[in-house]
C-alpha cells in the first residue's frame, strides 16, 4: 500500500503506473507507453517466478532455480538483448530513460542472485546493466544504506507467513 | 488489410475475453484468428509474432501487442476509457487490477483437478462476496453515480460487468447482498455496445467446456 498525493493506493501495477506517469518515465505517447507496458509485463512475469521462491520447499527451490534461469535465458533476456541490439540506443524505449529500464535492471539483478553468470551470452544486457547502474539515482539506490531491501531470508519468510497468515505451502510452477 | 484489430487466441475465453469485452464496449470491430493446433502456435513463435512466445496477441495500429494488461491499457487509452487525468487512471487501474485477481481464479478453474473443483468454487464465491464485490458496492453507494470512476463510462466498468457475469455463471445468486451492483449490472448491460455484445452471434465466447480445456492443453503442450 502506498500513500501518495492524497490517495491510499494498492495493487502494485496501479501504483507503478501512477509513479511512472507522474515522473515522466512512461514514454512520450500511447505507443511508447504500450511498448513500456509490454516490456514491463515480461520482466514482471520473470520476477513472478522469483517472488514465490523463498516460500518453496528446499526440493522445489532447486527446480525453481533451474526454471528461473531457463526462462530468463530462453524467453526474456533474448527479447531485451534484441531490442537493444536492433536500435542501438541506451534505453529500451524512445531513447529515453523509462520504467521499462528500471524494471529490467531490477529483474537482471534478481536473476543474477540466483545464477551469477546468467548474463553470459548477453553482451547488450551486460552493457545495459553497467549503464543503468551508473545513473546517479540508481547508483545511490544500489549502495549500502539505501532503501533497497536484501534478498529474502528465513526471518522474512517467517514474518510474511505470520503477518499474512500464509502458512500453506506454495507449489512450484 | 482491413485496419481492424486482429486477435489471435484459442476459440474460447481465457485471457483474451477481457480484451474482446473492452473492444466491443468501445464499439470497435475486430477480426479473430483461432489457434487450434500446436503447429499453428509453434509457427507463430518461429515467425517472430509473439514477443514472449505467448498469446494473447493483438495486432493493432501496426503493433504486434502481447501482454494482456498492456493491450487493454492501450485500448482504454486510445478509446477514452481511461479517465480524464492521472488520478482517475490510478483509480481505474486499482479497480481493474483487483477485479483481475478475481478473474484469475475463474480463469484457472477449468484446469483444476476434479477433486479440487468444489473447494476452488467455494474460494471464488468467498473472494467475490467478501473481498471484491463489497468494494465496488461501496464505491457506487458513496458517490451515487452510474459509473465507477469520474461519472463516466470507463475500462473499470467494463471489467466489473464482465466479472459479475462470470461469477454469476458459477454462483447464480452472488449479487443477492449487493443492491448497487444489481443496478449497475442492469445499467451496463443496457449500454448499446455492451447490449450488442451480450446478444447471440457476437464475438463473446461461451464458458470454457471440456473441449476448450483439451484444446488448450494440446496447443500449449511442451
Amino acid at each position: 500500500m502506498v500513500e501518495m498525493d492524497g490517495m491510499r493506493m494498492v495493487q502494485t501495477r496501479a501504483i507503478l503506473s501512477y509513479i511512472a506517469a507522474k515522473y515522466n518515465l512512461y514514454g512520450k505517447d500511447l505507443k511508447e507507453r504500450a511498448l513500456i507496458d509490454m516490456y514491463v509485463g515480461g520482466t514482471d512475469d520473470l520476477m513472478g517466478f522469483i517472488l514465490m521462491f523463498p516460500f518453496l520447499s528446499a526440493e522445489d527451490k532447486e527446480k525453481q532455480r533451474a526454471l528461473i534461469v531457463e526462462k530468463a535465458t530462453s524467453r526474456y533476456f533474448p527479447v531485451y538483448e534484441k531490442v537493444l541490439k536492433d536500435h542501438g540506443q541506451d534505453f529500451l524505449v524512445g531513447n529515453n530513460f523509462s520504467w521499462a529500464d528500471v524494471h529490467l535492471l531490477e529483474a537482471i539483478l534478481m536473476v543474477e542472485e540466483k545464477k551469477s553468470d546468467v548474463l553470459l551470452g548477453f553482451p547488450q544486457l551486460q552493457a545495459f546493466k553497467a549503464r543503468i547502474s551508473s545513473i546517479p539515482t540508481i547508483k545511490k539506490f544500489l549502495e549500502p544504506g539505501s532503501q533497497r531491501k536484501p534478498v529474502p531470508d528465513d526471518k522474512y519468510v517467517e514474518t510474511v507467513r505470520r503477518v499474512l497468515r500464509m502458512y500453506y505451502n506454495i507449489k512450484a510452477n | 488489410m482491413s485496419g481492424k484489430p486482429r486477435l489471435t487466441y484459442l476459440n474460447g475465453r481465457g485471457r483474451m475475453e477481457s480484451i474482446r469485452w473492452l473492444l466491443a464496449a468501445a464499439g470497435v470491430e475486430f477480426e479473430e484468428v483461432y489457434l487450434e493446433t500446436k503447429e499453428q502456435y509453434d509457427k507463430l513463435i518461429k515467425d517472430g509474432f509473439l514477443l514472449f512466445q505467448q498469446v494473447p496477441l493483438v495486432e493493432i495500429d501496426g503493433m504486434k501487442m502481447v501482454q494482456t494488461r498492456a493491450i487493454m491499457s492501450y485500448i482504454a487509452g486510445k478509446y477514452n476509457l481511461y479517465g480524464k487525468d492521472l488520478k482517475e487512471r490510478a483509480l481505474i487501474d486499482m479497480y481493474v487490477e483487483g477485479i483481475s485477481d478475481l478473474m484469475q481464479m475463474i480463469l484457472v478453474f477449468p484446469f483444476s483437478p476434479p477433486d479440487a473443483k468444489e473447494k476452488n468454487l467455494e474460494s471464488i464465491k468467498e473472494r467475490a462476496t467478501n473481498r471484491y464485490f463489497p468494494v465496488f458496492e461501496k464505491v457506487l453507494k458513496q458517490h451515487g453515480q452510474d459509473f465507477l470512476v469520474g461519472n463516466k463510462f470507463s475500462w473499470a466498468d467494463v471489467q466489473l460487468i464482465e466479472a459479475i457475469l462470470a461469477v454469476e455463471e458459477k454462483v447464480p445468486d452472488v449479487l443477492s447482498g449487493f443492491p448497487q451492483l444489481q443496478v449497475f449490472k442492469t445499467k451496463m448491460s443496457n449500454i448499446p455496445t455492451i447490449k450488442k455484445f451480450l446478444q447471440p452471434g457476437s464475438p463473446r465466447k461461451p464458458p470454457p467446456d471440456a473441449h476448450y480445456v483439451e484444446t488448450v492443453l494440446k496447443v500449449f503442450k511442451k
